[in-house]
């Protein structure tokens, strides 16, 4: 197929594939192998296409890519508008990336409701691609709820013990934040006649919205809730330690991969595209609950006795190095809070995998039942480690370059918030560390944990890509940024205009 | 269709013409088939007699269909301007009479396993039906009143139709003495219109109303007919009988009740509201609405009766479409009449399938019963799955088009702080319809719970309230671009309704 072909309807195929994927494996009977072949190769398929995107992706360009747009309802005008710039390129690679792991990693611990599980993982997938590809605020809002059900179902059950507790609390949190969200996309449509991002981003940039100063900070605050619940920002991440620990693995590691990611990249497209002013006027008190999450998650992290929370909460930390990365407003944080996003993605779904494993071994994740299990297991403990390194910010490793320039970004905007968040990368190595070490050195301390086995076929064929992708993004990190660095220049051009003109006046 | 209405009525004493009947002829029909099947009901045999009504109840709501076709080709006005045929009123035809049909098809089988006696059921609803389409194309008050009238009457026998149960005689009852409460209002508010206007035509009343200015005593004829609609369609605060009625009647009653009657009674409700353009009544209805899904959700939140949580559920939604009453006219109008439409299908496919898996004598309704119904009977939980998506408001289905216009038209009419309560209102919903999908999903069964396999008329019953969600969801255009031209027709049959009134009838306080 020569190039040009696909480009037009690539977002669409990225898309729904999975969907139809899903869709008809509700058609094949209940013969579990079949189903989980027949998953995974629609999730590689999507794969594939999804790596369309970056291969004919034009570096250097701001606009988007891909477009398409024709009209789905005519009043409300509401586009079926998709495309894709340098942040949302490389949030759907990852999903598509991710989303075979998480097959491969179910193949063996899920053996009820086989069909089930998959139909609901393909379903999630194309929700969450959908996210990242819709540039209309009604397809947007219409894929971001639609995440929550298959989200919601595969914790409440597939889950742990809580399950339930567990898969209404995320669904109730994430639901009443982003109703907010809604008001503001009607008001915004109410005073535009719009809802494509573009269009809104340029009336709002040259003034014309009736009503807009007024109404400014509380649609700033409308979108910044729903994505700070998603994201999650201190003081709404309770769900997110719930939802983890009883989630499925393969939940799991899209919830941290993937649907965190959700909140992040809405404060980077809406937050900063459509209110750059009032991003700024924000900055500090977001910044502070950013630093507040980064040394919180990793203290809470640190002395967590179960290994799944504590990968839980390491993500509010890392996620908080996201949002001050993003609220810094400099080209360095900007493009540091994407890389990190990425990083996390790769480690922290690579961690949630582990512990899946060791899960299906022993049934438990407290870490105090395990140690010494370097020797009985050193393939797993090689691969862990290489993950743990990456996870905690070893150079030559994902996690250093996007906390590296996160940090720098602070620096620049203020050195007190450079200094803080530094502390983080500080922490995260002591808790993951810590953990590594008790888990794995020393002598074993159970003796049931000695008949254990090492890593099968399908385990290893699911995490070694992220320990590989974590290797090359540590080593090459420009063949992500240069992607990613025009976006960020592009989305900053606003906020640089805004205080040339401050210092003119 | 075009719509030539002149506003002058060209009174005349002369008998009516046959263009008369044709704009009343979906209400002929069905008369003529309801009297079909009560006069067929003693010659047949009891027990195999039973399926042939049902048959021919059902043939006369696709033949009220077919009437409503004919009847939209001649728009106009009828029987000396008391009835008005427009794309507003053939709307709510079409709607009702559907409505009508999901439900025979629903208590086919269920007439059977509860020992009912089918014959007066099945003309009962076929008149109330007619009563209700009545409502939504009569724009003089008295016939309005005699239709609603109709309607009422027969919900009322149908709530009671469990003669063994003593909780369907207490919902008959009840539903009974708080009804013709309500009515009373209503005709009393009819009165004091016509001492105010002297008029007891609403085009009429609306040009007198606009031409001077608006006497006190129009504003309570108003507030008064406000009440009796308001009891009809369970809005708060006159919402008290609604989960006692829903929880005794029959299930299939309960979706037809919870949905037809409604719809139609809201059909006069934006008849009134939006052509009698009474400045202060908008913020009386912006207050009914943030009760009506306030109160409603919180009832739902510690319900463990489906049918009670559905009753409650069933009054915010009622709040839900009064929000679009208080927004501007075309808008609103518009917002409520996809809302209820789409309210309609999923709420009746949310009954079919619990009045199904209430299984005889309605034994299984409670919350605890639906536990692992996801594993015994996939199938039916995925249904009831989606209509209760759709109800929570999630996209690809129609009830998030639903709430989405609804809330649209408000924001659009500035009324930001009555769309804030809505919309976490919404948020704060998903969790009881949550509840009912944990149960079927989460939970392994407890108890052993008979899931009798659907008979077909009830399948195919539930395939189309399935397939009228999903279509809503994905293709809304078609509907509301119906809806947006009707309400087109039914604001400019008022000349010169001000665009901006609506909101700036609303007290400053309020936005």
């Amino acid at each position: 197929m020569s190039t040009g072909d696909l480009s037009p309807i690539i977002l669409t195929l990225v898309t729904f594939t999975p969907l139809v994927g899903g869709l008809l494996l509700m058609l094949l009977p209940r013969r579990d192998r079949d189903i989980r072949i027949f998953a995974l190769v629609i999730s590689l398929l999507t794969f594939v296409l999804s790596l369309h995107l970056p291969v004919y992706f034009v570096r250097g360009q701001t606009d988007f890519q891909y477009q398409i747009d024709k009209q789905w309802v005519s009043t409300p005008n509401i586009h079926y508008h998709m495309g894709v710039d340098g942040f949302s390129l490389w949030l759907v690679v990852l999903t598509t990336f991710l989303t075979p792991l998480c097959v491969l990693i179910s193949w063996k611990s899920i053996h009820e409701r086989v069909k089930e599980f998959f139909i609901l993982l393909l379903i999630l997938e194309t929700a969450l691609i959908g996210v990242f590809t819709s540039l209309d605020l009604f397809l947007f809002y219409f894929f971001w709820e639609a995440t929550l059900i298959p989200m919601a179902l595969l914790i409440g059950i597939f889950g742990h013990e809580r399950k339930v507790y567990a898969a209404v609390k995320f669904f109730m949190y994430t639901m009443i934040g982003s109703v907010f969200m809604l008001a503001a996309i009607l008001w915004l449509y109410a005073h535009t006649g719009s809802f494509d991002f573009v269009v809104i981003r340029d009336a709002i940039a040259s003034g014309t919205v009736p009503k807009f100063p007024a109404a400014a900070q509380w649609l700033f605050l409308g979108f910044f809730l729903a994505f700070a619940v998603k994201v999650p920002l201190f003081p709404f991440h309770t769900w997110l330690p719930d939802a983890h620990v009883e989630a499925p693995t393969a939940g799991s590691v899209l919830l941290a991969g993937v649907l965190l990611k959700m909140g992040t990249y809405g404060m980077l497209r809406f937050n900063l595209g459509l209110f750059p002013e009032q991003s700024r006027q924000n900055a500090p008190w977001v910044m502070t609950l950013a630093l507040i999450g980064i040394i919180y998650g990793a203290l809470v992290a640190m002395v967590q006795p179960n290994m799944k929370k504590l990968i839980a909460y390491s993500s509010v930390s890392h996620l908080g190095f996201v949002v001050l990365g993003i609220f810094s407003f400099t080209q360095a944080g900007l493009n540091g809070a994407m890389f990190v996003m990425l990083a996390h993605g790769i480690s922290t779904g690579g961690l949630f995998m582990l512990a899946g494993i060791l899960h299906e071994r022993r049934h438990t994740y407290e870490i105090s039942e395990f140690g010494g299990l370097a020797s009985p297991l050193p393939v797993y403990a090689t691969t862990y480690l290489v993950i743990v390194l990456a996870s905690v910010g070893l150079p030559l490793l994902n996690g250093f370059i996007g906390e590296f320039l996160v940090l720098s970004g602070a620096f620049q905007d203020k050195p007190v918030y450079g200094i803080l968040g530094a502390t983080g990368i500080i922490w995260s190595a002591i808790y993951l560390l810590w953990m590594y070490q008790r888990v794995f050195y020393g002598k074993v301390t159970h003796s049931v944990n000695n008949s254990l086995s090492d890593l099968s076929g399908f385990e290893k064929i699911a995490i070694w890509p992220c320990a590989a992708v974590a290797l090359v993004m540590g080593v090459a990190p420009i063949l992500w940024l240069a992607a990613i660095d025009p976006a960020v220049q592009a989305a900053l051009t606003p906020v640089v205009r805004m205080a040339s003109r401050m210092v003119g006046q | 269709m075009i719509v030539t209405v002149s506003l002058i009525p060209d009174y005349s004493q002369s008998l009516p013409q046959s263009a008369d009947y044709v704009r009343i002829l979906p209400e002929i029909v069905l008369s003529i088939f309801g009297m079909i099947v009560m006069l067929l009901e003693p010659l047949l045999d009891e027990e195999k007699g039973q399926k042939l009504l049902g048959l021919i109840a059902f043939l006369g709501a696709l033949a009220g269909l077919g009437a409503t076709w004919f009847m939209a080709q001649s728009p106009g006005l009828a029987f000396w301007n008391m009835v008005k045929v427009d794309g507003f009123s053939v709307f709510f035809h079409i709607l009702v009479i559907a409505i009508a049909a999901i439900v025979i098809l629903c208590s086919y089988e269920y007439l059977a396993v509860q020992r009912i006696r089918a014959g007066e059921y099945y003309a009962l609803i076929l008149f109330g039906v007619v009563g209700m389409a009545l409502m939504s194309s009569a724009i003089e008050l008295v016939l309005i009143f005699i239709a609603l009238e109709i309607s009422s009457i027969s919900s009322y026998v149908l709530a009671g139709f469990r003669r063994h149960e003593a909780a369907s005689a207490e919902s008959s009852l009840k539903y009974f003495l708080l009804g013709s409460f309500a009515t009373a209002f209503f005709l009393y508010g009819v009165a004091l219109m016509f001492g105010a206007t002297g008029s007891t035509n609403i085009d009429q009343i609306g040009s007198t109303l606009r031409a001077g200015p608006v006497p006190l005593l129009a504003f309570v004829a108003v507030a008064l007919m406000f009440v009796g609609l308001g009891f009809k369609v369970a809005a708060a605060p006159f919402h008290i009988w609604t989960p006692d009625v829903y929880e005794g009647a029959p299930a299939p009653v309960v979706g037809f009740m919870s949905t037809a009657p409604k719809a139609a009674a809201f059909a006069v409700l934006l008849r009134l509201v939006f052509v009698i353009d009474v400045h202060g009544l908008v913020w009386v209805v912006w207050l009914a609405a943030a009760l009506s899904m306030t109160l409603g959700n919180m009832g739902a939140l510690v319900q463990d009766n489906v049918k009670r949580l559905l009753a409650y559920s069933a009054i915010a939604h009622a709040g839900y479409t009064l929000v679009a009453f208080a927004a501007a006219p075309a808008l609103g109008t518009s917002a409520a009449m996809f809302y209820l439409a789409a309210y309609a299908a999923m709420n009746l496919g949310a009954f079919a399938v619990v009045s199904h898996f209430a299984n005889a004598g309605e034994r299984y309704v409670t919350l605890e019963d639906y536990e692992g119904l996801g594993r015994s009977s996939p199938l039916l939980a995925a249904t009831l799955t989606i209509f209760l998506l759709s109800l929570i408001g999630i996209p690809m289905t129609g009830g998030f088009f639903a709430k989405f216009y609804v809330f649209n038209a408000a924001v659009k009419t500035n009324l930001i702080w009555l769309t804030i309560i809505g919309v976490v209102n919404g948020g704060v919903g998903a969790y009881y319809y949550l509840r009912i999908i944990v149960m079927m999903y989460m939970r392994e069964s407890r108890k052993e719970v008979p899931v009798t396999p659907v008979p077909i008329a009830l399948g195919f019953a539930l395939a189309c309230c399935l397939a009228a969600t999903i279509y809503l969801g994905i293709f809304p255009n078609r509907v509301l671009q119906f809806a947006q031209d009707s309400a087109q027709q039914l604001v400019q049959a008022a000349p010169e309704a001000p665009p901006s009134t609506a909101g700036s009838m609303v007290p400053e306080a309020l936005r």
